[in-house]
């Protein structure tokens, strides 16, 4: 759960010793090396340097590929597949205590991935339906994480003293948590009903609440750790002189300078969220059935796997390659916004 | 699933939960002559009779016993487990088939003598039957064996029917608490000499033998009682003592030297040694089972999935496999106090509605899941009418139009929404699942609420209040008999006077005085023909609230090991007759 993605070497030595530069001398350095003199904004560089970026480029356009499925899993389905809570008991054999029939889990023109052993329910379905949730849940997360992060992060590290002492050791205190075993508890014990929504409604908001009340501390510590260089810097200075209140300070001149790092991150901690939903629904405390999720998919495959192996290869592959185009993604992200982060 | 199913322990009334039964419906037509082996042999005869002593019955449980203690231990295989060292006055014949449900004289020289009014039995002991310690058992020492039973402060999770019919009023505290020197407090159990024990009871009670036939009605020498640590080192009166016994790891039985084979007409005791392996992992032991280094699980509820499908697939395999009924009813019980499951036609549209061939696959198919029920009553039990079909549910097939017409009736044509509450584990969840998706196809709206097993009984759904206020309409249940009557298995999920604000069988909270008055009726009657009758009236009204949906009578796949001799599946506990066993390689 510790988050701490590593810098990637390849994406290193592919980017070279330019982008190590300071963003700040990028535009004058390039504009000595010859062709013409023309100003680039730190947003055009960046891009710039994110566009060379072979890994990063292919991360992120399987992530949008990945945001475009969950996005039209309805029309998706409806296409390609069957309703994914439709049982389908013709498309498994009941003596063989319900695996599909056919080889490789049931796969045919009708069924592309193949059928849930017990039920006949639509593998592929299933999937899509289950990218909704993963990303859903972890992108809410992860505004919640990095809203709270963000405002505990800039206030600590601007005000300092005893307001920092406070909240850092509140962040150590939440790292210090033993973070599964507390959401677990806390689903079961927190109501399973409020105000008349749904109750996956509910739990989903819940599960919300929680993956993201626990990973603020990670957004939190690196915004206050940039917001202590940046406030000695003369910007800040000039502005407390000229009169400016605090929530001035913090919010319209430290905040805009904070972006990039705040961006760099979020896209790093969506991943973890989602191996998080992903955990907590394999332990039985995710999303609330019919609904699908890849976790639950993982959970149930542990009793077929033998016979059908391809029914836990299939949400495993989903979880892994979401991950790790994230990861790389974000890696890629952060080279490029902020090359001196390593 | 019922692993060696913990049971709860209610103070009052009847606290009992479920013990695997037999296998009555598919032994009572043996329709092949008795072979060497071969699948499902073991149902309808013995497979490799023989007498051959000697060697080593290797055996594996995934969890630990639930006490060694006959009079704590509530598990079905713990049950099975004490015929090796615990004799009773009456116990179950050693025989294949519905022959096995029959108690025949153990240490008692005859059935016991019942007076006219049907309140007090008498029973006379045989001679030489002794202690592993080479002492004579007298009345007294069975006597002392079921008073330890009324001391459940101290030794508590084993049946308390004993209590609830020979106490009437007297309020007996249990032996350690007993003001009599002599410890024989309990006025309703007399012993005028050492071979006479006699029982009066609270009211007429027909199958009242049974009673006496459960391991912690067996005879314990008081000198020898050390409480609650009575379990590490249980006396023996059978052929095996115990030898070693480390919780949670292992235990080991060997030959108990003053067992006299000429005084038992039931135990085989073949095997020199028995060993039992404790906690080992479920998968884990399938593997051992397949490969031949373990000769039976003793939990005896069927293979994991990998090794069922590795059975189902391969003849060879499969010849050394049975697939008993163990017993158990898989059911939904809907609830008569939420609503809108107060109007009895919401209670029928749900009942229409249920795809059971879905519930069945989801509990593993026609082998290991079972055969899809009709009614209340399991095949194994007497009253038991294959039938009886109210809501013509046999074929599985969900009946779309008639749900919808009880839900017209019921004011709510267009459905509700309502929640079913299940257990987190095994294939319940799946269950669950199935349903809800049947229910969906009426209008419908069922939530599944998950929930931990070991809280699940006693309070998620056996404290009525909890029920209200959580607004479970459904509640997935399962349920086996103490003893294959009606009695032993219906009586605590219907009867409307044992409903109990924790640990609650009743989850439905039926609660019908016309079922009331039939079960004392059946209860004090002391035909069992006539009994079994009535239960079938019962099971008959049960059926027509609309309060119970059962989908399967529960099968288990099982393996046994091919060296094992004179193996037979005992229709009391719907697995292996473990004392029969023995081991042909001598090893």
């Amino acid at each position: 759960m510790v988050m701490g993605p590593t810098p990637d070497t390849a994406t290193e030595t592919a980017s070279g010793v330019i982008i190590q530069r300071d963003p700040a001398e990028a535009a004058p350095g390039e504009a000595t090396a010859g062709k013409e003199v023309q100003g680039r904004s730190l947003r055009q560089i960046a891009w710039g340097r994110l566009k060379r970026d072979r890994v990063a480029v292919t991360g992120g356009l399987v992530v949008i590929f990945l945001a475009l499925v969950a996005i039209f899993a309805a029309p998706i389905v409806a296409l390609l597949g069957h309703p994914p809570d439709q049982f389908n008991q013709e498309q498994i054999d009941p003596n063989l205590g319900g695996l599909p029939r056919g080889s490789w889990g049931g796969i045919s023109k009708d069924y592309l991935l193949g059928v849930e052993p017990g039920n006949g329910r639509d593998v592929f379905s299933r999937t899509v339906y289950g990218a909704r949730i993963s990303l859903l849940i972890a992108f809410l997360a992860t505004a919640v994480a990095t809203t709270i992060g963000v405002v505990m992060g800039i206030v600590a590290g601007y005000f300092g003293g005893w307001v920092d002492a406070i909240i850092s050791r509140l962040m150590d205190l939440f790292l210090a948590f033993p973070l599964l075993l507390f959401a677990i508890s806390l689903i079961v014990v927190l109501p399973q009903d409020f105000g008349g929504f749904e109750r996956n409604t509910v739990r989903m908001g819940l599960l919300v609440i929680i993956i993201g009340g626990f990973s603020w501390p990670y957004i939190g510590r690196i915004i206050r750790g940039q917001t202590l260089s940046l406030r000695e810097r003369e910007f800040v200075e000039a502005a407390r002189s000229m009169g400016a209140r605090s929530r001035f300070i913090l919010f319209r001149e430290l905040l805009p300078n904070l972006a990039a790092p705040i961006l760099v991150y979020a896209t790093l901690v969506i991943p973890v969220n989602i191996i998080f939903e992903a955990s907590l629904s394999f332990l039985g405390v995710g999303v609330q059935p019919p609904t699908s999720s890849w976790g639950k998919m993982l959970a149930n495959a542990v009793n077929y796997y033998q016979y059908d192996p391809l029914y836990m290869i299939v949400p495993g592959m989903m979880l892994f390659i979401t991950v790790l185009s994230f990861n790389l993604f974000g890696d890629g992200l952060r080279d490029a916004l902020d090359p001196k982060a390593h | 699933m019922a692993r060696g199913r913990k049971v709860l322990v209610a103070t009052s009334v009847i606290g009992a939960l479920a013990l695997t039964a037999g296998c009555g419906g598919t032994s009572k037509t043996p329709t092949t002559p008795p072979k060497a082996s071969g699948y499902n042999a073991a149902l309808n005869a013995v497979v490799n009779p023989s007498t051959a002593k000697g060697g080593t019955l290797r055996m594996a449980n995934p969890s630990d016993i639930d006490s060694f203690d006959p009079a704590r231990t509530y598990y079905a295989w713990g049950w099975n487990m004490n015929r090796f060292y615990t004799r009773n006055l009456v116990s179950y014949d050693s025989k294949v088939g519905e022959a096995g449900l029959k108690l025949v004289p153990d240490i008692a020289k005859e059935a016991g003598k019942v007076s006219a009014d049907g309140l007090t039995y008498t029973y006379t002991l045989k001679d030489n039957i002794k202690f592993n310690d080479g002492s004579v058992v007298t009345s007294k020492d069975i006597k002392y064996g079921i008073e330890r039973i009324f001391a459940q402060d101290v030794l508590s999770g084993g049946p308390t029917y004993l209590i609830d019919f020979l106490d009437q009023g007297q309020r007996y505290p249990g032996p350690y608490k007993d003001s009599d020197p002599a410890k024989m407090g309990l006025k309703s159990v007399e012993t005028p000499d050492d071979k006479t024990i006699v029982f009066k009871l609270k009211e007429p009670f027909g199958d009242f033998p049974y009673l006496l036939a459960m391991p912690g009605a067996g005879p314990v020498k008081q000198s020898a009682d050390t409480g609650e640590k009575y379990a590490n080192k249980p006396m023996s009166t059978g052929p095996y003592m115990m030898d070693s016994y480390e919780p949670g790891k292992s235990a080991v039985f060997v030959r108990n030297p003053n067992w006299d084979p000429a005084t038992d007409p039931i135990r085989k005791a073949l095997p020199d040694r028995i060993e039992l392996a404790l906690g080992v992992e479920s998968n884990e032991i399938d593997n051992r089972l397949l490969a031949g280094t373990v000769d039976i699980d003793t939990a005896q509820v069927g293979v994991q999935q990998a090794a069922q499908t590795k059975i189902q697939l391969d003849p060879a395999v499969k010849a050394n496999a049975d697939n008993p009924v163990t017993g158990f009813i898989r059911y939904f019980s809907i609830s008569t106090q939420v609503a809108p499951f107060n109007d009895i036609h919401c209670r029928k549209a749900v009942q229409y509605a249920a795809d059971k061939v879905a519930l069945q696959t989801a509990r593993g198919g026609p082998e290991a899941g079972g055969d899809i029920a009709t009614n209340m009553l399991p095949p194994n039990i007497a009253g038991h009418d294959p039938k009886l079909d109210p809501f013509n549910t046999k074929s599985g097939k969900p009946q779309i139009d008639k749900a919808k017409e009880e839900l017209k009736l019921c004011g709510k044509p267009d459905g509700f929404k309502t929640v079913i509450a299940v257990r987190n584990r095994g294939k319940e969840p799946a269950c669950a699942e199935a349903l809800q998706q049947a229910l969906k196809a009426v209008g419908i709206d069922a939530s599944i609420e998950q929930s931990d097993p070991a809280l699940y009984f006693r309070s998620t759904i056996g404290s009525p209040d909890n029920v209200h206020k959580k607004g479970y309409g459904i509640m997935t249940a399962g349920w086996g008999a103490d003893w294959q009557t009606g009695y032993g298995y219906l009586q605590i999920l219907i009867d409307g006077r044992s409903i109990l604000p924790s640990g609650n069988n009743n989850y439905a909270e039926l609660n019908d005085s016309e079922i009331n008055s039939l079960i004392d009726k059946a209860r004090a009657e002391a035909d069992p023909t006539k009994a079994a009758a009535i239960w079938n009236d019962i099971n008959k009204k049960v059926m027509d609230t609309a309060t119970m949906l059962p989908f399967v009578y529960d099968k288990a796949l099982n393996y046994r090991n091919p060296r094992l001799t004179n193996v037979y599946i005992h229709s009391a506990f719907g697995m292996l007759d473990f004392q029969a066993l023995g081991v042909s390689d001598g090893k």
